[in-house]
C-alpha cells in the first residue's frame, strides 16, 4: 500500500518538475545493489559531463523520502580505473543540499566536485550508499519451519535530477533462490544476478518501480541499542565495554519452536535463525569476557592472530526473527596501540562503531571516559555526532572522570572509521590514587599506634584509677613470688629425683653433688624472695593477699627443711650401708608430713593464683 | 612422678623471657588468626575459580533480588515492599517476611563501598559476602574457644572451623544464604554470652544481647540460641554453680535481646508468644528466684532462713501450678501446640513425614546418614569426645557451655541434615579443645625428655636404663597422675579458669602428664597426619564437592569439559522474549530463580508460605491436560515451565520430584490420589505405568516429541523406555525448549480456538460437560475417578 502510494508520488514527480536542474549530464550510470546481507549497499558509478556553458562545482545526488530516511551512510569518491595502483582515497565531500524548485518527496546531497566543471568536461566519482531496514520480510511472520523472504524496491532507472544518457542496473542476491521479481525490457537473470539495462537516454527523474521477492537467510541482526564504554587507564590499558541490546530483525517467528527439529535438521528448521556473531577485535586485545546480567555465557570461540581477533559469540539461545537478547561484550587493548601524543596533548585513535561483523545499531552511544584531572577534551570525528560531557565517578575517583559521549543513530559497518579524542593529562595525576592509598593505609597504622600507644583512661588522678596501679604493681610481685616458689619446688623435685637415683643405680657422689647444687639454688632464691616481701609488705593494696603470701612462704620454708633432713637420712642411711627397708621405715614418716606439706604449698598457689 | 621432676629445671628459665615471650606470641597468633581468615575466605573461592562469580542455587537468588531492591530503593521501600511478581495473585509482603539480616548486611557492605567510590556491582558483594563472614566466623570461634580453654585451642579451633566442609557447604562464594552470616552471628553471641558469664561484665552482656539481636535478624536459627543459653543457665544453677556473673550474663540477654527480637518485623511479637521462646522466660523467672533465694540467704539467720523458704516454697507452689496450668492450657488451645512445623519437626523427628509434606519434600530437613557426617565434618567426628573428655577436665561453667552445646547440636543434626551447619562449629570448637591439649601433651613429654633443652643430664641417664625399668616407671606414673587428676577436682573447689593465667594452670598440669618420648612423638605423628587427612579432604570438598553453583552443570567426557548452562537459556529467553508481566508457572523449586533471573511473575516459589497455593500448582501438574489447562488458565498463567533431565542425565529433574507433587497436591485437593500414580506402590514411568501417569501433564510436558531424538524414548534418569510415545498436546504448545533438554517452556494455548476445536470433538467422542465449575468439572473428567 504504502509502496504504491509511494511510487504514485514520484510518478507524479517525475512528470511535473521541471526538465533539468543545470546543464549537467550523466553520461554513464553504473549501480550495483548488494542485497547480499541485511544492509543494503548500493554502489553507483556517474560519469558526468557538463553540456552548459556555465562552470560547475557541484553534482546533486537525489534519493526518495523513503531511501533518505533508511540510509545511513553516504560517500562519494573519485572512480579510479581499473588496474591502476591504488592510492589512498580522498573522499568527496558530502553535503545536503536544499536545492529550490525540487519536489519535495526527494532528498538531495551535493557533491563537490575537486575541480569545477568546464564545459565539455566530464568527471567519474563513485558513491556508495548504504541502507538500513530497506528489506521488508513478506510474509510478516513465519514458523520455525519456513524460509525467510524478503522484499526490496527500487526504481530501475536511475532517479537523478539530471538526464542520464546510458544507465544499466545488477542486483545482487545472496543466491539464486527468488521468489519473484519485476520484468522489465531488458531484464536478464544470471545466478543470483539479476540485471535491469542498460537504458539509454533517460530524462531527469526516469523512475521504473521495480521489486524483488527473495530469499534471505543472512542474519538480521539488530542493535536497537549499543553502549560503548572505552575507559582510558594511563596505567596501560584501554578498556572496552560494549553493552548490546540485540533483536533478530527480519521476519517475526510465530508458533511452536521446537529444538527437536532445530537440533535434528538444523539448515532446514531454523534456517531464518542466526546462531552466533562475528567480532573482529583489534590485535592483542586480552581479558576477553562474554556475559550478560545473569552471568558469563560459555559458548563462545575466541581465534587470535597478530592482524586481528576473531571473536565469536553464540548468544544463549538461537535467535529467530524478533526475538530478543541483551549481552555485554568487554576486552582490554594496549594503551600504546592507541594513545598518541602531539603537541603536547594526547589523543585516543580508536574506531568508532561496534566489532560486530554486518550489524544494524539503531542507536549508538560511544563514551570515551578519560582519565580523572584530564582537561582541553575535544574530539575529531569523522561523521557527524552528536557529543555531550558527563563524568563518571570509578574506582577511588573524588571529582570524577570527563566522559565524552557522541551518539548516533543508524549505524552501520562502514561507520567503524577512527575518531581521536583530544585532551591534557598531567603524569603527576597518575599517581594520585597510588598515594591516596597508600597515605589511608599509613594513616591508618598511625592511628592503630597512637590508640596502642597512648592511655585513653579518664582520670589519671582518681582513686579508683590509682589503686588499679598498685594492685597491678602488687600482682606482679606476686607473681615473682609464685615464680621462685615454684622454682624451689622444682629443686624439691629434682631432690627426691636424686634420691630415686640413688635407690636405683647407689651413686651417693651423685647424690651428694645434687644436694649440693640444689643448696646454693635455694640460698639464692630465698635472698632473691626478701626484697619481694618487703615490697608487698609496703604495699598497701597487697594487704589482704599478704597473710597468705607470708604463710605460703614459712610453708615453704618447712617444706625445705623436712626435704632437706629426709635427704641427709637417706644419704646417712646408703652410707652407713643400712638396709633398704629400714631406710624406708625411717623415711616413712618424714614422707608423709613431706606429701601433707606439699599439698598445703600447692593449694596455697592455687590459691593466690586465682586472686 | 618421675618424667615431670625432671623437666621442671626447664621451666626456671623461661620465666625470665616470660614478657617478651607473651608478646612474641600475641603477634604470631594475630598473623596465624589473619591467615586463618585469610584462608577462610580462599577456600571458598574455588567455585569463582572453576565456575565464575554467580549467584547460587535457589534461596541466593531471592536473596540477591531482595538485595537488588535494598540497593535500589533504600531502606523504607524494602521495609514496606509489597512483592507482587511471586504468588500470584497473592503477592507476597516481603519486608515483613524474610530474615533481613544478610540483605542489610550486604546493602550495607555495598552502600559503604560505593560511598567510597568502589563501584562494585550488587552481585559481587553478594556472591562475596559468605567468604567475607566465613573467616570472621572462624576469627569468632577463636574467641569463644579462647573463653574456654586458651589461646592454643582457640587458634586450632578457628583454624578447623575456617575448612569444615560443613560449613563450606553454605558459604562458597556465590552461597548467598542466611546461614552465611547466620553462623558468624551465632559463634559470636556465644562467645559473648562466655565473656561476659566469665568476667560479669554488663558491657560485654550488652553487646551480646545486639549480636542476639543480629543473629535474630539473620536466620531462624536463633531460637536454638534463645533455647541452648537458657539450657545452660539453668545447668549452672542445678550444679550450684549460681554467681552473679551468670545473672548478668542471662538477665540482660533476655530483656533487651526479645525486646530487639521483638523489633525484626519477622518476628515480631512471636519473640514472647510462641512455645520456642518459652523456656528462655521459664528460666529468666527461676534465675531470678534463684538469686532471691541466695539474697534472703544472706541476710538472713539460717534459722529464719529454714522458715522463710518452708513459707514461700507453700505459697510459691501454689502460684506457679496456677501459672503453668494457664501456660499449658494457652498453649494446648492452638492446634500445634504454639510450634511451628519445622521446630516440632526437631522435637519429633517423624512429625514432617505424617503432617506436612511439604516440609518433608526438602531434602535439607531429611536425616543425614553416616557418610554424610563423615563428609561434613570428617576427622572431627573422632576428635569430639576426646574435646568433650577435655572440656571436663576441668569443668568449668564456660567448658560446661561447650559440652551442652555439643550435646544439643549433635541431637538436631541429626534430625535434619541442613542443621549439621549449627554442629559444625561445636565439632570444631571441641575438636580444637582436643587437638590442641594433646598437642601440649606431647609436645610437652618430648621437650621435657629431649636432652638439648633440658640442661639436666638426669635425663640422659633416665634414658639409657632399661626397657623394663622405664615400662615400670611409666606404669607408676601414669597411676599416680590418674590418681591426682582424680583428686584434683574434688580437692579444690575451683570455680574457674582465668585465661589470664594459663601459664600457671598449664604448669600445674605438667607436673601430671608426661608420657614416653617415643610413643609421644608418634603420636605427634599421627596426629599431624590425621590433621592433614582433615585439610586434604576439606580442600576437596571444597573444589569439587561444594563449589557446583547448580545452575551450571558441567560434566567431564572424554573430549573436555561440557557445560549445560541450560537453566540460564531458558531463564534468559523467557526474560528477553516473553511480556514483563506473564505469569509463569512452574514447581516452587524454580520460583525464586525465575523471579530473579527471568524477572517474570511466578505463581509459587521456595517460600513455601502458602500450601495451598503449592498444592494447585501441584493438582495442575499431576492433572491430565484439559484440566490443568483450567486450572492454570484460572490463575492466568501464559507459560509452564517443566525441567527434564532424561535426555542428559539430570537426576534432580521434575519428573523424580513428582510423587511430591502429586502428595502436596492430593494433600489439599483429595482428587489427587497417590496411588493412582503408582503400580504397584511403585513409582514408573515406563509402559508399566498407569494411565493416570501417563496422562498427566507433567508427564506429558516432559515427555512431549521426547521419542524423537532416539526412536525409542529411553529416559537417561530413570534408565527406562517411557511408557507412553507418540502424542500430542491440545492445551499447550511447545515455545522453547534448551539446549540439552533440560528445561522446556509451554505455552497455554488461547481459550478461543480451543473451545471451537473442542467442542466439535467432545460432541462426537465424549459427553463431558465443558461448562461445569472448574473443580466438580475436574472430579468427573477424569475417567480413572
Amino acid at each position: 500500500m504504502e509502496g504504491s502510494r509511494f511510487y504514485f508520488f514520484v510518478f507524479a514527480i517525475a512528470i511535473l518538475a521541471s526538465p533539468a536542474l543545470s546543464d549537467l549530464v550523466l553520461s554513464k550510470v553504473d549501480r550495483r545493489i548488494y542485497l547480499t546481507s541485511h544492509i543494503v549497499r548500493i554502489s553507483s558509478t556517474l560519469k558526468v559531463e557538463n553540456a552548459g556553458p556555465e562552470t560547475a562545482s557541484e553534482v546533486l545526488l537525489a534519493f526518495p523520502e523513503q531511501q533518505a530516511k533508511n540510509m545511513a551512510y553516504l560517500m562519494a569518491t573519485p572512480h579510479e580505473g581499473k588496474g591502476k595502483v591504488k592510492k589512498p582515497v580522498v573522499a568527496l565531500p558530502v553535503e545536503v543540499a536544499n536545492p529550490k524548485d525540487m519536489p519535495p518527496a526527494l532528498t538531495f546531497y551535493s557533491v563537490s566536485l575537486p575541480k569545477g566543471l568546464a564545459e565539455g568536461d566530464s568527471f567519474t566519482f563513485d558513491v556508495l550508499a548504504v541502507f538500513t531496514h530497506a528489506l521488508r520480510p513478506i510474509p510478516e511472520q513465519i514458523t520455525q519451519a519456513d524460509i525467510q523472504l524478503v522484499l526490496y524496491q527500487d526504481s530501475a532507472y536511475y532517479l537523478s535530477p539530471y538526464a542520464v544518457k546510458a544507465q544499466s542496473l545488477t542486483v545482487k542476491l545472496p543466491d539464486s533462490r527468488i521468489e519473484s521479481y519485476t520484468k522489465l525490457e531488458n531484464t536478464k537473470i544470471h545466478g543470483s544476478e539479476i540485471k535491469y539495462g542498460p537504458y539509454e537516454n533517460l530524462p531527469a527523474f526516469s523512475y521504473s518501480p521495480i521489486a524483488v521477492h527473495f530469499e534471505s537467510n543472512q542474519p538480521f541482526a539488530v542493535a536497537q541499542e549499543l553502549v560503548r564504554e572505552i575507559e582510558i587507564s594511563h596505567w596501560g590499558n584501554v578498556q572496552v565495554t560494549e553493552h548490546y541490546k540485540l533483536i533478530h530483525g527480519g521476519a517475526q517467528s510465530k508458533g511452536e519452536f521446537s529444538r527437536l527439529d532445530f537440533q535434528a535438521r538444523p539448515n532446514v528448521r531454523g534456517a531464518s535463525a542466526f546462531r552466533y556473531l562475528v567480532a573482529n577485535l583489534p590485535p592483542r586485545a586480552h581479558s576477553i569476557y562474554y556475559r550478560d546480567e545473569i552471568g558469563n555465557i560459555s559458548t563462545s570461540h575466541l581465534r587470535g592472530d597478530s592482524k586481528k581477533t576473531e571473536l565469536l559469540i553464540e548468544p544463549r539461545y538461537p535467535m529467530f526473527g524478533g526475538w530478543r537478547t541483551a549481552f555485554t561484550i568487554g576486552y582490554g587493548l594496549p594503551l600504546q596501540d592507541f594513545l598518541y601524543e602531539s603537541e603536547g596533548k594526547r589523543f585516543l585513535n580508536i574506531t568508532y562503531s561496534s566489532p560486530m561483523v554486518e550489524l544494524v545499531i539503531d542507536t549508538l552511544i560511544v563514551k570515551v571516559v578519560l582519565p580523572e584531572g584530564s582537561s582541553d577534551i575535544s574530539v575529531a570525528a569523522p561523521f557527524p555526532v552528536e557529543q555531550w560531557q558527563e563524568t563518571k565517578i570509578s574506582h577511588l575517583d573524588i571529582d570524577g572522570r570527563p566522559v565524552v559521549v557522541l551518539k548516533k543513530t543508524n549505524v552501520v559497518p562502514e561507520h567503524n572509521q577512527y575518531f581521536q579524542v583530544y585532551y591534557r593529562f598531567s603524569k603527576l595525576s597518575m599517581l594520585r590514587e597510588p598515594l591516596m592509598l597508600i597515605s589511608g593505609i599509613f594513616f591508618f597504622f598511625v592511628a592503630c599506634i597512637v590508640y596502642m600507644r597512648a592511655d585513653i583512661s579518664i582520670s589519671k588522678s582518681s582513686a579508683s584509677y590509682l589503686a588499679k596501679q598498685q594492685w597491678e604493681e602488687a600482682q606482679a610481685v606476686i607473681q615473682q613470688v609464685q615464680n621462685i616458689i615454684s622454682r624451689c619446688l622444682a629443686t624439691h623435685d629434682k631432690l627426691e629425683a636424686s634420691l630415686r637415683d640413688l635407690y636405683r643405680t647407689g651413686d651417693i657422689q651423685a647424690c651428694k653433688a645434687a644436694r649440693k647444687a640444689a643448696d646454693g639454688l635455694l640460698k639464692e632464691l630465698s635472698k632473691e624472695l626478701k626484697p619481694l616481701l618487703t615490697t608487698l609488705q609496703s604495699s598497701p593494696s597487697a594487704a589482704q593477699v599478704l597473710p597468705k603470701v607470708e604463710e605460703l612462704v614459712t610453708k615453704e620454708r618447712e617444706l625445705q627443711e623436712k626435704v632437706m633432713v629426709k635427704h641427709s637420712t637417706v644419704v646417712d642411711g646408703y652410707e652407713k650401708k643400712s638396709g633398704a627397708r629400714d631406710i624406708e621405715n625411717r623415711v616413712a614418716l618424714q614422707q608423709q608430713k613431706l606429701t601433707a606439706l606439699r599439698q598445703e604449698v600447692e593449694d596455697l598457689l592455687e590459691f593466690i593464683d586465682e586472686i | 612422678m618421675a618424667a615431670p621432676e625432671t623437666s621442671t629445671a626447664a621451666v626456671p628459665s623461661l620465666y625470665t623471657n616470660n614478657a617478651l615471650r607473651n608478646a612474641f606470641g600475641g603477634v604470631l597468633s594475630f598473623f596465624i588468626l589473619l591467615l586463618i581468615g585469610v584462608m577462610a575466605f580462599s577456600i571458598r573461592l574455588f567455585s569463582v575459580i572453576k565456575y565464575e562469580s554467580v549467584i547460587h542455587e535457589f534461596d541466593p537468588y531471592f536473596n540477591y533480588r531482595v538485595t537488588q531492591f535494598l540497593a535500589k530503593n533504600g531502606i523504607y521501600e524494602f521495609w514496606n515492599w509489597f512483592d507482587d511478581r511471586t504468588w500470584y495473585p497473592l503477592g507476597r509482603v516481603i519486608g515483613g517476611t524474610v530474615y533481613p539480616g544478610l540483605t542489610l548486611t550486604a546493602g550495607t557492605i555495598w552502600w559503604l563501598l560505593n560511598s567510597l567510590n568502589i563501584p562494585l556491582s550488587v552481585e559481587t558483594v553478594c556472591v562475596f559476602t559468605a567468604p567475607i563472614f566465613s573467616a570472621l566466623a572462624s576469627w569468632a570461634t577463636f574467641l569463644l574457644t579462647k573463653e574456654v580453654k586458651g589461646t592454643g585451642a582457640g587458634l586450632t579451633a578457628a583454624a578447623l572451623l575456617a575448612m569444615v566442609p560443613s560449613y563450606i557447604s553454605r558459604s562458597v562464594a556465590g552461597s548467598y544464604d542466611n546461614e552465611a552470616v547466620a553462623i558468624f552471628a551465632l559463634i559470636f553471641t556465644f562467645y559473648l554470652y562466655i565473656k561476659t558469664l566469665n568476667t560479669g561484665s554488663l558491657f560485654y552482656a550488652t553487646l551480646n544481647s545486639i549480636a542476639y539481636f543480629y543473629m535474630v535478624c539473620s536466620w531462624g536459627g536463633y531460637t536454638f540460641i534463645i533455647n541452648l543459653i537458657p539450657m545452660h543457665v539453668l545447668l549452672c544453677i542445678v550444679t550450684g554453680r549460681f554467681s552473679s556473673r551468670l545473672y548478668i550474663a542471662y538477665a540482660p540477654l533476655v530483656v533487651l535481646g526479645t525486646l530487639l527480637a521483638a523489633l525484626v518485623p519477622v518476628v515480631g511479637f512471636n519473640a514472647v508468644m510462641t512455645s520456642e521462646h518459652f523456656a528462655s522466660f521459664l528460666v529468666f523467672i527461676i534465675l531470678h528466684v534463684v538469686a532471691f533465694v541466695y539474697y534472703i540467704k544472706g541476710i538472713l539467720s539460717p534459722k529464719m532462713f529454714k522458715v522463710a523458704v518452708t513459707l514461700v516454697v507453700s505459697v510459691g507452689l501454689a502460684v506457679c501450678c496456677a501459672v503453668i496450668a494457664v501456660l499449658i492450657a494457652l498453649v494446648a488451645s492452638s492446634p500445634t501446640k504454639g510450634w511451628s512445623g519445622r521446630s516440632l519437626s526437631l522435637l519429633d523427628p517423624t512429625y514432617a513425614s505424617k503432617y506436612i509434606p511439604i516440609i518433608a519434600s526438602v531434602s535439607e530437613h531429611q536425616p543425614p546418614t553416616w557418610p554424610s557426617y563423615f563428609m561434613d565434618i570428617n576427622v572431627l567426628a573422632f576428635l569430639v569426645p576426646a574435646g568433650i573428655v577435655a572440656c571436663f577436665s576441668p569443668l568449668s561453667d564456660s567448658s560446661s557451655f561447650v559440652v551442652l552445646y555439643i550435646a544439643t547440636s549433635v541431637y538436631f543434626s541429626g534430625v535434619m541434615v541442613r542443621l549439621m551447619l549449627v554442629f559444625a562449629p561445636a565439632a570444631c570448637i571441641t575438636s580444637g579443645i582436643a587437638l590442641s591439649q594433646s598437642f601440649d601433651v606431647f609436645t610437652r613429654s618430648i621437650k621435657f625428655q629431649l636432652p638439648g633443652i633440658s640442661s639436666n643430664t638426669e635425663v640422659d641417664a633416665a634414658e639409657t636404663s632399661s626397657a623394663t625399668a622405664e615400662a615400670q616407671n611409666d606404669a607408676v606414673k601414669t597411676e599416680k597422675s590418674e590418681e591426682t587428676s582424680k583428686n584434683r577436682p574434688s580437692k579444690k573447689s575451683k570455680k574457674k579458669e582465668k585465661e589470664e593465667k594459663p601459664s600457671t594452670k598449664a604448669k600445674a598440669e605438667k607436673r601430671l602428664i608426661a608420657l614416653p618420648l617415643d610413643s609421644s612423638v608418634i603420636s605427634l605423628l599421627l596426629l599431624i597426619l590425621l590433621g592433614a587427612f582433615y585439610v586434604v579432604h576439606c580442600v576437596w570438598a571444597a573444589a569439587e564437592a561444594y563449589s557446583a553453583p547448580s545452575i551450571v552443570l558441567t560434566s567431564h567426557s572424554h573430549d573436555g569439559l561440557h557445560v549445560f548452562d541450560d537453566f540460564r537459556e531458558a531463564y534468559a529467553w523467557l526474560r528477553h522474549n516473553t511480556d514483563v508481566d506473564d505469569k509463569v508457572a512452574s514447581w516452587w523449586d524454580y520460583g525464586y530463580q525465575t523471579t530473579a533471573m527471568a524477572n517474570r511473575t511466578v505463581i509459587v516459589d521456595n517460600n513455601t508460605w502458602n500450601n495451598t497455593h503449592i498444592a494447585t500448582v501441584g493438582t495442575a501438574m499431576s492433572s491430565p491436560e484439559k484440566a490443568a489447562w483450567e486450572i492454570f488458565h484460572s490463575l492466568d498463567v501464559k507459560y509452564v515451565l517443566v525441567v527434564f533431565g532424561g535426555l542428559v542425565g539430570y537426576p534432580s529433574d521434575d519428573i523424580n520430584k513428582f510423587l511430591w507433587m502429586v502428595r502436596i497436591g492430593g494433600g489439599v485437593f483429595p482428587h489427587i490420589k497417590e496411588p493412582d500414580y503408582l503400580r504397584d506402590g511403585q513409582y514408573r514411568i515406563d509402559s508399566q505405568a498407569t494411565p493416570t501417569m501417563l496422562n498427566c501433564l507433567m508427564y506429558k510436558l516432559s515427555y512431549y516429541r521426547f521419542v524423537e531424538t532416539d526412536g525409542k524414548g529411553f529416559d537417561r534418569v530413570r534408565q527406562t523406555e517411557i511408557g507412553k510415545k507418540y502424542f500430542k498436546l491440545t492445551h499447550f504448545e511447545e515455545v522453547f525448549t534448551t539446549h540439552h533438554w533440560m528445561v522446556r517452556i509451554y505455552k497455554l494455548k488461547p481459550p478461543k480456538n480451543r473451545i471451537r476445536g473442542k467442542t466439535k470433538k467432545s460432541k462426537s467422542k465424549t459427553s463431558s460437560a465443558s461448562s461445569r465449575a472448574k473443580r466438580s468439572g475436574m472430579g468427573k473428567k477424569n475417567p480413572w475417578h
